[in-house]
């Protein structure tokens, strides 16, 4: 961990511009995210996760739950007479990850994705199992030497894949790991130059990270709406602790922090997002347009960068089932640009994540019941 | 246990068509006499109810089995169909199908160039008819057909149409037969339309609200010459669902299926199946969210005219799922 | 021509203001009560003569398939994705307008002069197409395009043949229009009558919609695949032109409720209308969504055939659209049961 702070300051040294943005507090969310990062919760399995979340977010709200899907739901009161209008902030807090199958005989273990891992980056990662006590394993695969000609060139299939624990009888691993068990790549946090970070799980550990960024905002700040910061389960799986943590909590409005993809080469313009230009304000169908107007205007008024995110579906996050939860929740979704999604090394801007947090609790501070009242009228 | 299971996987009822299964169940439930409160909802799920304090746990079963609509008749009396649920044309050629009216009908297909080309849409139903009139009479289009019935043994094994999910259904009854005395309310639901897309058992448990579920279906097995890499056999115990593409277990709701089957030393699997979903895919995500779990029944050639499972995987399933009711933890663990 | 007006009118996915504004407008002297939701369903409810009559809700989709502009390029072009499954196909060569302001433009591709031998074989994909509006650059663009907006078909709804009309956005335009025509009258149910959004971007808006009526019963207005085309044979054909509205059995979203179904065919006999059943089981409406709400809805979908779908140029058979009207009209009229459609 150390070698590892020290190299990202080292860096930092030599560059003037991004030791004023360390002023700037930029780093002020990095020990968060990287206790969050390394924390485990694949999809279906977040208790670990959760249980981090719900110390960090409970110094900062009147109260935090988990629902019986276990979702954390950590509720921060408004001030003023009623109404309050009721928003929630949803980000998800699992990650996508491998589950143990088959246990082979040589003491291998056979996985499948949970969520939608890139098979080809799996090849030569270390991993931990975490079975009855956490084990470390590497992901095999048949040495080049031992391939046929044309295999060389094509991705390894995923049922060629498999987890060698080092134990080499079937029986003793049988004992520590059950059927089922969730696995995870090991990785560290790492600092990269200009405050960009790269790391596993950062979709959408950045985005629980906003959401604690925006609480702590809002404890310096007065605010009319009674907020709700939902840490949501299942995401990878197909948005499920969204659609029943939507239902259960019925807000007036949603905004939900997720990721999109950022700029790399070979992907188009209006498919990757710069890092460091600020959040992607998400346009679309499923975004109210009221939500995405005042969220911009907000953005402009208190001078936080941002970019514009049109889509024509949510394309897989949180606000695709919370709009259509019972008659309907206006919903928001703000992004942070994020590079190699899927896989151990997701790189983002910690710039992004504090100003998307700021945001965020700007926007709350402006809400009042009126304009609640009028999302409903087209 | 096997002679219910012989009645049910007989009886005829395609997804959307549940009328004479729901009939047959009904049946079997007056049987048992247990004054239950029995009813059918909007969408035809068949609702049991027993009893009980603020409790709610909801015990589900699809009732509904794959089949064939009918949807085009041609001038020389043969059928097209669209595949109601899951159908692979090559299990379909060759297979017998009854209508709900009895007729009788075998899979044909068209002259095929390449063997690669037999789809859905180049086969058809030959009922014997030798007119449009003819057919139209005996099975007008919107009608449907299942695989006919058949139902053998070999030592343990049971072979039959349907398993999926009759298997089930008939662990509910068995449960229901040898019903503990619980204080909380149980709503035994035999669901329609599993087959295409988990749909009877969402409004179901809408309805019901319960705060605790099971869904009893079938399960693929990894059993056989050159099969699929699944760690499910037949004959090694009811399996208790981990994950599909549907479901990720509660994981206390697994645990304690499981601290119930090591407990009473009934044997049990653990199953991840990687395709495939059942009507836990669509309880536990009803309203505020339902912790559910599942046990399977590991059952060979799912979605065939013959399907096999194991008599004994089927009475260990009833037996712990009859303990599970009795586990004291049942509702404050969760 | 209400329905030309409707055709005409611009409505991308999320984007159904016109729509909406001009079906309001009409509905607004024959209803109690006009209101809407969050997402922008429209809603208008026609108190029945009987008050403890069955609650019936009546549903047409007003959105249409479109692109939506996301990128402006240095040289001013437009770059797009679809909003809802449109077939790329049929986009190259078209002109479209953008947004409400109605900003004309053509798509356009590499010419055919440019291309490799093989490349003329294959369709072009999104990413090859773009919109060109005449701007000379990203800033001139800007000006009159904002990203996020959508585009539509530019096309002229008029008569061809004998009784057939052709437009755009008939999917669903021509449902919207049978269900304001039918408001007209005065039923002994108590009806809403719900024009939705977002349909074709996954039965979105339907669902919220059904969340808050809760009805007895709902019927969906639709069109659907009319398959009765050169080369297509004859049990290939979802539907046909001209032989009655289409009762669905059942569709990759929904097995119609079955006393619905054979109500809405017992009322086609009585009044003596052509009617046909829909001959495969792909695609979804509305109903799809609808019917799994809450503790369920016993729910049918009556459709009017359509050639063409999501094209520039769809076209329908106006005896289909009156027989649709009359279809349900006179299933309105007869009082269904408040126990239709349930077992």
């Amino acid at each position: 961990m150390l070698g590892i702070f020290s190299r990202g300051q080292q860096k930092l040294k030599g560059m003037e511009k991004t030791t004023n943005t360390k002023e700037d507090k930029s780093l002020e969310y990095l020990d968060l995210l990287r206790r969050l990062s390394q924390e485990q919760g694949v999809s279906g399995r977040e208790a670990k996760v959760a249980e981090s979340l719900l110390k960090t977010l409970h110094p900062l709200v009147d109260e935090v739950e988990r629902d019986r899907l276990g979702n954390v739901i950590a509720h921060k009161k408004g001030e003023g007479p009623d109404p309050h209008p009721r928003v929630m902030l949803a980000a998800h807090m699992d990650e996508i990850g491998l589950m143990v199958t088959q246990i082979l005989e040589g003491g291998f273990l056979r996985f499948t994705p949970v969520g939608g891992i890139d098979l080809r980056t799996l090849p030569g990662q270390e991993v931990l199992i975490h079975g009855l006590s956490p084990l470390r394993g590497v992901i095999g695969a048949k040495p080049p030497h031992l391939q046929e000609p044309g295999e060389r060139k094509k991705a390894i299939p995923g049922d060629e894949l498999y987890i060698d624990t080092g134990y080499s009888k079937k029986e003793e691993l049988e004992e520590m790991v059950p059927l089922g068990t969730m696995v995870t790549i090991e990785r560290d946090l790492q600092l990269l130059a200009n405050d960009l970070v790269a790391g596993k799980a950062l979709d959408n550990r950045a985005g629980v990270t906003v959401l604690a960024a925006c609480f702590q905002e809002l404890t310096r700040l007065k605010h009319r709406a009674d907020v709700y910061g939902v840490a949501t389960v299942q995401e990878e799986v197909g948005v499920r602790g969204a659609m029943v943590s939507s239902y259960g909590l019925a807000p007036d409005l949603a905004v939900v922090i997720d990721v999109c993809h950022g700029d790399m080469p070979g992907v188009a313009e209006d498919e990757g997002f710069p890092l460091g230009k600020g959040p992607a304000l998400g346009l679309g169908p499923h975004v109210h347009p009221r939500l995405f107007t005042t969220l911009k205007e907000t953005a402009q008024e208190i001078g936080v960068p941002y970019q514009v995110e049109p889509s024509p579906t949510p394309a897989g996050t949180d606000a695709w089932a919370i709009q259509i939860a019972r008659e309907g929740i206006p919903t928001a979704l703000v992004s942070l640009p994020l590079r190699y999604m899927h896989t151990a090394v997701e790189t983002l801007s910690l710039k992004d994540l504090k100003e998307t947090g700021r945001l965020l609790a700007a926007f709350i501070q402006g809400l009042e019941p009126a304009f609640v009242e009028g999302l409903s009228c087209y | 246990m096997k002679d219910t299971l012989a009645r049910l996987s007989q009886s005829f009822g395609p997804s959307g068509r549940e009328e004479e299964i729901r009939t047959q169940l009904t049946k079997e439930l007056a049987a048992l006499d247990k004054n239950l409160a029995i009813r059918t909802d909007a969408l035809g799920n068949l609702i049991a109810t027993k009893p009980g304090d603020e409790k709610r746990l909801l015990l589900a079963a699809h009732m509904d089995e794959i089949a064939l609509l009918v949807t085009h008749i041609d001038d020389l009396g043969f059928l097209r169909f669209s595949p109601v649920g899951g159908h692979d044309p090559r299990l379909l050629l060759g297979a017998r199908v009854i209508f709900a009216n009895g007729t009788m009908g075998t899979i044909g297909r068209e002259e095929l160039k390449d063997k690669e080309d037999l789809k859905l849409d180049k086969l058809f139903i030959d009922i014997g008819a030798s007119s449009r009139a003819e057919a139209e009479e005996n099975c007008p289009i919107g009608s449907m057909a299942v695989f006919a019935p058949h139902f053998s043994t070999q030592g343990s094994r049971i072979m039959a149409k349907a398993l999926d999910n009759r298997a089930g259904c008939t662990v509910l009854l068995e449960v229901i037969r040898n019903l503990p005395p619980v204080d909380y309310q149980i709503d035994f639901v035999f669901t329609v339309q599993e087959e295409v897309g988990l749909r009877g058992a969402r409004t179901a448990a809408y309805q019901l609200q319960p705060h605790l579920a099971v869904a009893v279906d079938v399960t693929r097995t990894g059993d056989t010459p050159e099969a699929p890499v699944m760690a499910v056999e037949l004959g090694k115990g009811p399996a208790i669902k981990v994950k599909d593409r549907s479901f990720i277990s509660h994981p206390r709701v697994k645990d304690l299926l499981e601290e119930t089957a090591r407990s009473q030393d009934i044997p049990y699997q653990l199953e991840i199946l990687e395709r495939g979903g059942t009507d836990a895919g669509s309880i536990h995500l009803t309203r505020e969210g339902i912790p559910t779990g599942v046990i399977s029944i590991p059952t060979r050639y799912i979605h065939s005219p013959a399907e096999i499972i194991d008599y004994r995987d089927l009475k260990n399933a009833a037996l712990l799922l009859c303990s599970f009711l009795q586990h004291k933890d049942l509702f404050s663990s969760l | 021509m209400l329905l030309k007006e409707l055709s005409e009118a611009f409505g991308p996915p999320g984007q159904e203001d016109e729509v909406r504004d001009l079906i309001r407008e009409k509905i607004a002297p024959h209803v109690d009560r006009i209101w809407t939701d969050t997402m922008g369903n429209l809603y208008a409810e026609k108190k029945g003569r009987d008050a403890a009559g069955p609650r019936i809700m009546l549903a047409a989709h007003m959105d249409e398939v479109a692109l939506m502009i996301t990128r402006i390029d240095r040289e001013g072009f437009l770059h797009f994705k679809s909003l809802g499954g449109i077939d790329q196909r049929v986009l190259i060569a078209k002109p479209v307008v953008i947004g409400r302001q109605r900003v004309p433009g053509v798509i356009g591709a590499k010419a055919v002069h440019l291309l490799e031998p093989e490349e003329r074989e294959r369709a072009l994909s999104l990413r090859e197409l773009f919109i060109d509006i005449g701007a000379r650059d990203k800033e001139e663009a800007e000006k009159l395009v904002a990203i996020g907006e959508g585009a539509v078909f530019q096309s002229r709804f008029s008569s061809i043949g004998g009784n057939r009309v052709r437009g755009k956005a008939l999917d669903n335009r021509a449902g919207c229009s049978a269900l304001v025509e039918l408001l007209q009258y005065d039923y002994p149910v108590n009806l809403t009558a719900v024009f939705t959004v977002q349909e074709e971007v996954g039965l979105r808006g339907a669902r919220i919609a059904s969340y808050n009526l809760k009805p007895d019963l709902a019927l969906v207005m639709e069109t659907t695949t009319a398959g009765d085309v050169p080369e297509a044979k004859s049990h290939q054909m979802s539907t046909r032109l001209g032989k009655g509205p289409a009762l669905t059995i059942m569709d990759r979203t929904l097995i119609a409720a079955p006393d619905l179904l054979k109500a809405l065919e017992e009322t086609a006999q009585r009044l003596d209308k052509p009617y046909q059943w829909k001959q495969t089981a792909t695609g979804g409406t509305d109903g799809g969504a609808i019917h799994l709400t809450g503790a369920g809805i016993p729910t049918a979908v009556v459709a009017i055939p359509c050639r063409y779908l999501h094209s520039p140029a769809s076209v329908i058979d106006l005896a289909d659209y009156q027989h649709l009207i009359e279809l349900i009209h006179g299933f309105l009229t007869h009082a269904p049961g408040r126990r239709t459609g349930q077992k």
